[in-house]
C-alpha cells in the first residue's frame, strides 16, 4: 500500500532535510556538541550555548526583531501559555479583562477559560461570515481594564490572515498589550515586527519543517512587555523560561526559519499556483463552498464543505489523502469545527468539510490525483445519500421536520 | 576532552538516535491526526509511554510527557498545589531550582513553605520529614537523588510519612532514573519527575508520573494531549527517543551501575592516596553510583575548573543551571560546609563512556592542579 499523499501541512509538515542534517550534527558524540548550553565551565555548554544564539539570531532575523526578544519554548501551545497566563498574572491590578476571537487556537481559548476560573473576565469577538475580525467591533469590546488582546495572524483552519498591523495600531493607542499566535503565518507571512505593534508573539517550529517540539515566544523589549514566567526553575531565558535548553531543536528550528525567510517568497508563488489548480479542479462540483476569505488567505489553505456528504465519511472515503476535517487537536471529538460555526456555517455544512493544506513537497501530480479522488468519491458518497436526494428533488430540506430516534 | 560531566547533560545513545531518525527525517504525522501517518505517530507514542513506565516502575497511563525535568516539576508543584486550598507544604533544602522556584512562585501567592533539614551528609531522613509536617501540610517535595552530592534519599520510607500525615509526596527523580532502580509504585510517592537527557536521551523531553489518586491542574492547556493533561504538539522524536533511551537504561542497568560504580571507587581511592587533602562531601551516606561531589581546601572551584577545562577535563561546579552564579552550592550551605570550603567544591559525574584511564588522567590532573594552584596561593599576595 503506497503512502497516502499528504495534504496536511497545516496540521504538521515534513522536517526539511537541511534542518535534519543540522539537528544530527547536535546529537552526536563525535561531534561534541551535545552539552549543556548552561554549563559555564567547558567547551561542550560554550559550543552548545553558541549554536543557540545563533539559531535565535536566525529566528528572530525571519520577523526582523531583536534576538533578544526570542524567547524558546516548547512549542507554540507553550508560549501562547506563556503569553495569555503571563500577562493576565503579571498585569493583574491593572485589570483582568481579556479580548480574543472565537476562531482562534484551544491552545489560547482553553488558557482563557482556565484563566476565568481565577476571576478574568474574556470576550471572546465573534469574527464575521469571511472569517475577519471586524476592528469597529474590536474597539467597542475594549474597556478600561482590557490588559490582552490576543488574536491569531492565520487561523490554522480557513486559512484567513488578520490585519494585525491595524489592530496593532489600536490596542498600543489604547494601551493593551497585543499577542499573536503565529504558528501558522510565520514563513509564510511576511512578518515585520519593528513595524508591527506587537507585543507578544508565538512560533511553532513544526508548522514550518522544523521538529515538533520546540517553538518561541517574541516578547518585546521596546516599549518594555513583562510577564510572569510560567516554568520557574535555574532562571534560563531571562528569567522567563527555565529548563535546559535542548540544542538539538533549537538548531533544528533556526535552520528551519532561515530556510524560511530565503525562501518564502519563491515557495508561496508555487503553492499558490498548486492551491488555484486544486480549487480549479473540485470548484465545479455542485454544492461546493470554500470557507473563509479567498482574497485575505494564506495560499496554503483550501477549507471547503461538500455539502450533502458527511465530512467523516469523505475522510474515510479519501484514505489516499492526508487531510484533516477541523483541526488535528480536536480531530479525536466529533464536534463541527468551532471555527466553522463561528463564521457561520451551519453544522451541516461544518461536519462536511475538509482542510486541504499544501506545502514544500507537494507536487501538480499530487494536486492532480486529489482532484480525481474528491471528484469520485464525492459521487459515491452522494449517491448513498438520502439528504442528496431530496437536495435534487427540490425539498428544502430546512422545512423538514425531522423525527427523533 | 574527557567530558566528566554527565549530570548536567548525557551525550546520545547511538542507539537513541537511530531510534528517533525516521522520526526526525521521515514519517511526520501529527499523533493527533487521523489519518494513517497520524495513526502510525500515535502507535509510537504510545510503545515509548511504556517503555518509559517499565523503568520507572509506573503504569503507563501514569504517564505524561512533557518538555523535561524543569516542566514535570513545575507541573507536579503547581498543578496539585492548583488544586488545593492555599496552605502549606514542605520541600527540602537542598532542591533543585526548578522545585525551589515553583515552590517560591507558590509562596508568592500565599503557600506556607517550611524547608526540611539535612544531616551534615546532605542525607533527608525520615524522621526530618515527619518533623516538618504540620496539620496543615499538604503537600511534601523531597528529591530522590541530589544532583550535586548524588545523595540517595529513602523515598519509600519518607512516602509512608507523608502519606500518613495525609500529605501528597512529589519527589525530583530526574537524577536517579536510569542510574538505580527506581519504581514509581512501589515507593509510595504520588508524583514523580524525569528527564530524558540525563539517560542519554534527547534534551527537551521528560515525564511527570502521577498516582491517579491524585488531582493536578494541567500546566499547559490547549489541544487536549495527553488526556488533557498536557496541551501541545508532542515532540515525536523527542519521546520515542525517551522511549529507547529508558529500554536501554532498563536492560543494562545493574552493568552500567556497577561500572560507573567501579570508576568512582577508582577515584575515590586515587583521591585517598595521590590527593589526601581532598574532601569528598557525603562520603558516608548512600550516593548516586557515578557522583564525587569533592573540594581542594583553599583552592578556588571556579579557578579549578577552568584549568582542568584547559586540560581536557570537563567537570563542573555543581547545577549546570547555576554555574553562572558565584554564589556557593546551597545543597553545602544546607550541610553545613563553611563557605570558605563550599567555594571549592567541584563536581565530578561519571558516564558509561569513561573509562579508567580517564579517571586516571583525573587524578593526576587534580594532584599537579592542587599543588601549583597551592603553591600560586602561597606566593600571592
Amino acid at each position: 500500500m503506497s503512502k497516502p499523499i499528504y495534504l496536511d501541512y497545516a496540521a504538521t509538515t515534513p522536517v526539511d532535510p537541511r534542518v535534519a542534517e543540522k539537528m544530527c550534527s547536535f546529537l552526536t558524540l563525535d561531534s561534541g556538541h551535545f552539552g549543556n548550553p548552561a554549563s559555564r565551565s567547558h567547551s561542550f555548554g560554550w559550543e552548545a550555548e553558541q549554536a543557540v544564539e545563533e539559531a535565535r539570531k536566525q529566528v528572530a532575523a525571519l520577523v526582523n526583531c531583536d534576538p533578544k526578544e526570542i524567547v524558546w519554548t516548547s512549542g507554540a501551545t507553550e508560549s501562547d501559555n506563556l503569553a495569555v497566563k503571563g500577562v493576565a498574572e503579571f498585569y493583574a491590578k491593572k485589570g483582568k479583562h481579556i479580548i480574543t476571537s472565537k476562531t482562534e487556537h484551544k491552545a489560547v481559548l482553553d488558557t482563557c477559560r482556565h484563566l476565568e476560573r481565577f476571576g478574568y473576565e474574556i470576550t471572546y469577538l465573534q469574527p464575521e461570515l469571511d472569517g475577519m475580525i471586524d476592528l469597529a467591533k474590536l474597539e467597542a469590546a475594549m474597556r478600561p481594564d482590557t490588559i490582552l488582546v490576543s488574536i491569531m495572524h492565520v487561523n490554522n483552519e480557513i486559512g484567513v490572515i488578520q490585519d494585525i498591523a491595524a489592530i496593532g495600531e489600536l490596542t498600543r493607542s489604547r494601551g493593551i498589550l497585543f499577542h499573536v499566535d503565529a504558528a501558522q503565518s510565520a514563513g509564510k507571512v511576511p512578518i515585520d515586527l519593528d513595524k508591527l505593534k506587537v507585543d507578544l508573539m508565538s512560533f511553532s517550529a513544526h508548522k514550518c519543517y522544523g521538529p515538533k517540539g520546540i517553538g518561541a515566544l517574541y516578547v518585546r523589549r521596546k516599549p518594555r512587555v513583562r510577564l510572569e514566567a510560567q516554568m520557574h526553575g535555574g532562571g534560563h531565558e531571562r528569567g522567563m523560561r527555565s529548563g535546559t535548553l535542548p540544542t538539538h531543536q533549537i538548531v533544528g528550528m533556526g535552520e528551519a526559519f532561515r530556510i524560511a525567510r530565503e525562501e518564502m517568497a519563491q515557495e508561496n508563488e508555487r503553492i499558490r499556483m498548486l492551491r488555484d489548480r486544486l480549487l480549479k479542479g473540485v470548484q465545479n462540483i455542485e454544492e461546493v463552498y470554500v470557507n473563509g476569505d479567498m482574497e485575505r488567505r494564506v495560499p496554503h489553505n483550501l477549507n471547503i464543505s461538500f455539502n450533502y456528504v458527511e465530512g467523516e465519511s469523505l475522510m474515510m472515503a479519501l484514505r489516499d489523502l492526508a487531510v484533516s476535517s477541523g483541526s488535528a487537536c480536536t480531530s479525536a471529538s466529533l464536534e463541527p469545527s468551532y471555527v466553522l460555526r463561528a463564521i457561520g456555517r451551519p453544522d451541516e455544512l461544518a461536519h462536511s468539510s475538509l482542510r486541504f493544506s499544501i506545502g514544500r513537497y507537494t507536487t501538480e501530480q499530487d494536486i492532480d490525483r486529489a482532484v480525481e479522488l474528491i471528484h469520485q468519491k464525492i459521487s459515491k458518497l452522494r449517491e448513498l445519500s438520502p439528504l442528496w436526494d431530496m437536495y435534487k428533488e427540490g425539498i428544502d430540506l430546512s422545512s423538514v421536520q425531522w423525527s427523533a430516534h | 576532552m574527557i567530558y566528566l560531566d554527565h549530570n548536567a547533560t548525557t551525550p546520545l545513545d547511538e542507539r537513541v538516535l537511530e531510534a528517533m531518525l525516521p522520526w526526525l527525517a521521515g514519517a511526520y504525522g501529527n499523533p493527533s491526526s487521523g489519518h494513517a501517518l497520524g495513526r502510525a505517530a500515535h502507535a509510537a507514542l504510545e510503545q515509548a509511554r511504556e517503555q518509559v513506565a517499565a523503568l520507572a516502575g509506573a503504569h503507563p497511563s501514569q504517564v505524561i510527557f512533557t518538555s523535561g525535568g524543569t516542566e514535570a516539576n513545575n507541573a507536579a508543584l503547581k498543578g496539585v498545589a492548583a488544586r488545593l486550598p492555599v496552605s502549606c507544604l514542605a520541600v527540602s533544602a537542598v532542591e533543585h531550582a526548578s522545585v525551589q522556584q515553583p515552590v517560591a512562585a507558590l509562596v508568592r501567592s500565599g503557600w506556607m513553605a517550611t524547608t526540611i533539614p539535612v544531616t551534615d551528609q546532605g542525607e533527608v531522613t525520615a524522621q526530618a520529614v515527619s518533623a516538618a509536617l504540620g496539620d496543615g501540610t499538604r503537600l511534601v517535595s523531597v528529591m530522590w537523588a541530589n544532583n550535586e552530592t548524588g545523595v540517595v534519599n529513602d523515598i519509600a520510607t519518607i512516602a509512608a510519612a507523608v502519606r500518613a500525615a495525609g500529605a501528597v509526596l512529589h519527589t525530583d527523580a530526574v537524577q536517579a532514573l536510569g542510574k538505580l532502580p527506581v519504581d514509581f509504585a512501589g515507593s509510595g510517592a504520588h508524583l514523580m519527575s524525569v528527564s530524558a537527557h540525563k539517560l542519554n536521551g534527547p534534551k527537551g523531553v521528560g515525564a511527570l508520573l502521577v498516582d491517579k489518586a491524585v488531582d493536578v491542574e494541567p500546566l499547559l492547556h490547549g489541544g487536549g494531549q495527553e488526556k488533557g493533561r498536557r496541551g501541545g504538539t508532542e515532540n515525536l522524536a523527542g519521546i520515542v527517543g525517551f522511549g529507547r533511551a529508558a529500554e536501554l537504561a532498563q536492560a543494562e542497568l545493574a552493568a552500567r551501575s556497577s561500572r560507573m560504580s567501579a570508576l568512582r571507587q577508582r577515584l575515590e581511592q586515587g583521591l585517598a592516596t595521590q590527593v589526601p587533602q581532598a574532601v569528598v562531601f557525603a562520603a558516608q551516606v548512600e550516593r548516586l553510583p557515578n557522583t564525587v561531589f569533592l573540594a581542594l581546601p583553599g583552592i578556588d572551584g571556579e579557578t579549578l575548573l577552568l584549568e582542568l577545562d584547559r586540560l581536557g577535563l570537563a567537570l563542573s561546579s555543581g547545577a549546570a543551571c547555576g554555574s553562572g552564579y558565584s554564589e556557593p552550592s546551597h545543597v553545602l550551605q544546607a550541610m553545613g560546609v563553611t563557605a570558605d570550603i563550599a567555594r571549592c567544591a567541584v563536581r565530578v559525574s561519571l558516564g558509561v563512556g569513561n573509562t579508567e584511564d580517564e579517571v586516571d588522567t583525573l587524578i593526576a590532573a587534580l594532584r599537579t592542579q592542587a599543588a601549583r594552584l597551592q603553591a600560586m596561593a602561597a606566593t600571592a599576595w
